[in-house]
């Protein structure tokens, strides 16, 4: 009823084509967006921003990069949390080591040097695919892991091996307070999510989904696998690279190499599968179930036991959110293969016909 | 089929509104809070836990006692597995909760570094009790940190010294073989500094030994240590990585008595595996060591064990890091008692006013005895400029089937260590563009 596009007649290609071709799927988007601008700073306290909403919108970021490669070229990576680092360290090391360099100058560098970085890890894909693909991905993270720990230089000498920034100006707006944080990160995740969705539509993403359905007969009508999949690295390694400048700059703000270690490559791997590969939008929902979901756990279980009037401890509730955690994957997945993008597309379609289904 | 939509549905339905809803903070009047961020579970539980034990066991004892005069602790404890986006996010949650907290003391050098950026912002006071940066003992640089009572480089320090003692005078050490086999992140990483500036010193040579986390790998590193024979092996290491260094310390043959563990690597969880093997196996004390006989354990037993209100297994109470925990409490107290001094007994005190309790902590032998510390303890002074308050410490030994005090008390070398300090808070002054406190700053 809502969503019908009866009376909706497009008059030129440009119309056609465009992102959110029935309107009310624009209005509702502006809505979102507008809503995230405006209306989350004044309704949402300052844990909220800190806890939940900056980490979310950081790693929607890199779910973003990871969704590029492994959703839309089908090339499995498990060292999205080596170019995290790679980002991170990057653009570390322009802020400190250039004078006067702005801190979005150098998170871009960082994202650029984690996309150079990137295509040489990506040239063992040229030969190798699937499940070997991922462990030779792998080398990346371990090589990255190493590399933090050992080479000085990196770390500015840092005897602790640890890095630390002070706070980001912005052309004159000194990012300090979580607000500022929230809507720094908002912008950049805006911005970098246009131009993914233009990109997957346009004749790079087209080659990407090309060589993932089936790259022989891709290379045959004359789609270059070398470009394509070299392409998808750098594109994914930028996303994921300015992703990890900004977890370590703007929601750490001092790090060590542990804050990118395997664990992170996994999580972003899995906020892929379980938000739906080959879709945009499912980077966002695989993030919001993984962020938000052990937090919610975590203060939800001592109320449950509450109810049944047992003190519930620390121990258990870790254990328990674990044991839930992994529960509700498994169910997503069985539920639908297709991540929660998939549901919500199908969500979309009945809309379309709501209230009268056949 | 319909079910399992509806399923679907209620569950993504029920995480969208959980993120918005927020729970209701309840203020209470004249009541110190304090978040506990512990580790009960991953691969450093078996030592977080005790600390965790200890630390709660205290603030419950002091209530017993009738609070910090009439002022009644509330705590509550949040699991952070070590890991530091878990601690900020522990932190962040319990920061504002119940009025806000007096201070918060993450129990992981991680987890430092992180909040060393987000406290002075929050005005709440991070302890680090025997942890943390060594270069945060300047309090005019590092106005909100507080490593009490030990650091590394200290700890370092008194290692050297004692093994100078052993060798017949720190002259002595030249041409010796020091290996350094430590946990590859900033807390292993922590006392390198000093073991270079003192082989500079001495003429001994340092071999370090990285061990990825969580520790279990050696089987390499004491290889490389067979090999090249050194004359003593330091050990910084956490958790499970302790007593995997000294199973293979025993399986390559390397005597356990020429190891030296700092004093979070020489507690029961790391040897009570290992049992006969880890026999003469040295570590610091920082001051305490293993105190059952003690008169502040005497009373938590009798106060909070024996009706049934204690923290964790009656076994632990006593332990080294059950006593780390406690003696971390104390010294939280004492810096709320401290505060009470200046802004009113028996009111609560902010973040702000517990910072200068910190650092007017005067803490001499007789209150320390009247608290129950009578010779657990040696006086502990702080100041705006000295947020550490005491170089004391010494070694003890397993025996098999317990720790024994085995040397006298040193002290840290302050010719050695304050240059250090100074340098390396100087430096991090400049790279956050950080103004040193005044002594009349720290009046206020």
């Amino acid at each position: 009823m809502f969503y019908r596009e009866n009376g909706q007649f497009k008059t030129s290609y440009q119309s056609d084509q465009q992102i959110f071709a029935i309107p009310q799927d624009r209005w509702a988007i502006l809505a979102i967006v507008a809503f995230a601008f405006l209306g989350i700073p004044l309704l949402v306290d300052e844990y909220l921003f800190r806890a939940i909403l900056i980490p979310f919108l950081i790693l929607s970021l890199a779910a973003l990069g990871v969704n590029i490669l492994v959703g839309y070229c089908g090339q499995i990576t498990l060292g999205a949390g080596a170019f995290m680092a790679v980002g991170a360290y990057a653009a570390y090391n322009f802020l400190i080591r250039i004078s006067g360099m702005p801190a979005l100058g150098a998170i871009l560098l960082g994202g650029l040097t984690a996309a150079a970085v990137g295509i040489v890890f990506g040239i063992p894909s040229l030969r190798v695919r699937g499940l070997y693909l991922a462990v030779a991905t792998l080398a990346a993270q371990f090589f990255w892991d190493w590399a933090f720990l050992r080479v000085k230089w990196f770390t500015n000498d840092s005897s602790s091996g640890s890095v630390s920034v002070a706070d980001i100006n912005f052309f004159g707006w000194t990012i300090s307070s979580p607000t500022d944080k929230y809507l720094f990160c908002l912008g950049i995740l805006v911005a970098f999510s246009v131009m993914a969705k233009n990109l997957v539509r346009g004749n790079m993403g087209r080659q990407w989904m090309a060589i993932r359905d089936m790259d022989v007969a891709a290379t045959v009508i004359g789609i270059r696998p070398m470009y394509a999949k070299l392409t998808a690295f750098a594109v994914s390694s930028f996303y994921v690279g300015v992703a990890g400048a900004l977890w370590g700059m703007v929601h750490l703000g001092s790090w060590e190499p542990a804050a990118f270690s395997i664990d992170r490559s996994f999580q972003l791997l899995f906020m892929v599968i379980i938000g739906g590969m080959g879709a945009i939008v499912g980077s966002f929902f695989g993030a919001a179930f993984i962020v938000i979901l052990p937090i919610f756990l975590n203060q939800l279980l001592p109320v449950i036991g509450g109810w049944f009037g047992l003190e519930v401890s620390i121990a258990l509730v870790s254990h328990v959110e674990i044991m839930v955690f992994g529960a509700l994957i498994v169910f997503f997945l069985i539920v639908e293969p297709h991540g929660i993008a998939r549901l919500w597309s199908t969500g979309r379609e009945k809309l379309r016909l709501w209230p009268f289904p056949h | 089929m319909k079910l399992r939509k509806l399923a679907v549905a209620a569950s993504i339905a029920a995480i969208g509104l959980s993120a918005v809803l927020v729970a209701p903070a309840a203020s209470a009047a004249e009541e110190q809070f304090f978040p506990v961020l512990a580790y009960r579970t991953g691969a450093y539980a078996p030592n977080g836990a005790p600390w965790a034990n200890g630390f709660v066991d205290y603030m419950k004892l002091t209530n017993a006692r009738g609070g910090v005069n009439g002022v009644k602790l509330t705590w509550e404890e949040c699991e952070t597995g070590y890991a530091t986006d878990r601690g900020v996010e522990c932190y962040e949650r319990l920061k504002g909760k119940h009025g806000g907290a007096t201070a918060v003391q993450p129990l992981s050098t991680g987890i430092t570094f992180a909040l060393t950026e987000k406290a002075p912002v929050d005005k709440i006071p991070v302890i680090t009790a025997g942890y943390g940066r060594s270069e945060s003992q300047n309090g005019a640089v590092f106005g909100w940190n507080f490593p009490l009572v030990g650091t590394y480089w200290m700890g370092a320090d008194v290692l050297v010294q004692h093994i100078g003692k052993k060798e017949g005078g720190l002259d002595k050490l030249k041409g010796k073989k020091i290996a350094l086999v430590y946990h590859d992140s900033p807390y292993g990483k922590e006392p390198i500094a000093l073991l270079q500036e003192r082989a500079k010193m001495h003429g001994f040579d340092v071999q370090l030994l990285p061990v990825a986390h969580p520790g279990v790998e050696q089987k390499a590193t004491w290889l490389q240590i067979r090999q090249s024979k050194p004359d003593y092996v330091f050990l910084w290491g956490w958790g499970v990585m302790n007593s995997t260094s000294i199973k293979e310390a025993q399986a390559t043959g390397y005597p356990r008595e020429k190891m030296y563990g700092v004093w979070w690597s020489g507690a029961e969880p790391d040897v009570k595996d290992v049992g006969d093997g880890a026999k003469g196996y040295n570590a610091l004390a920082m001051q305490h060591g293993a105190e059952p006989n003690s008169k502040v354990i005497k009373e938590v037993l009798e106060k909070l064990h024996a009706k049934g209100q204690g923290t964790g297994p009656k076994e632990d109470v006593g332990q080294v890091l059950y006593m780390r925990g406690l003696i971390s409490a104390m010294l939280q107290v004492e810096g709320v008692r401290a505060a009470q001094g200046r802004y009113g007994k028996g009111k609560r005190i902010t973040g702000e006013q517990m910072r200068w309790g910190l650092e007017n902590i005067n803490l001499d032998q007789k209150a320390l005895d009247g608290l129950g510390f009578a010779g657990v303890m040696r006086p502990v002074q702080t100041s705006c400029l000295d947020h550490m308050g005491s170089a004391w410490a010494r070694i003890h030994t397993w025996d098999g089937k317990k720790w024994n005090f085995t040397s006298d008390w040193y002290q840290g070398d302050e010719k050695v260590l304050r240059p250090m300090v100074m340098l390396a808070s100087a430096k991090y002054a400049e790279e956050k563009k950080i103004k040193p406190r005044t002594p009349e700053d720290c009046k206020k």
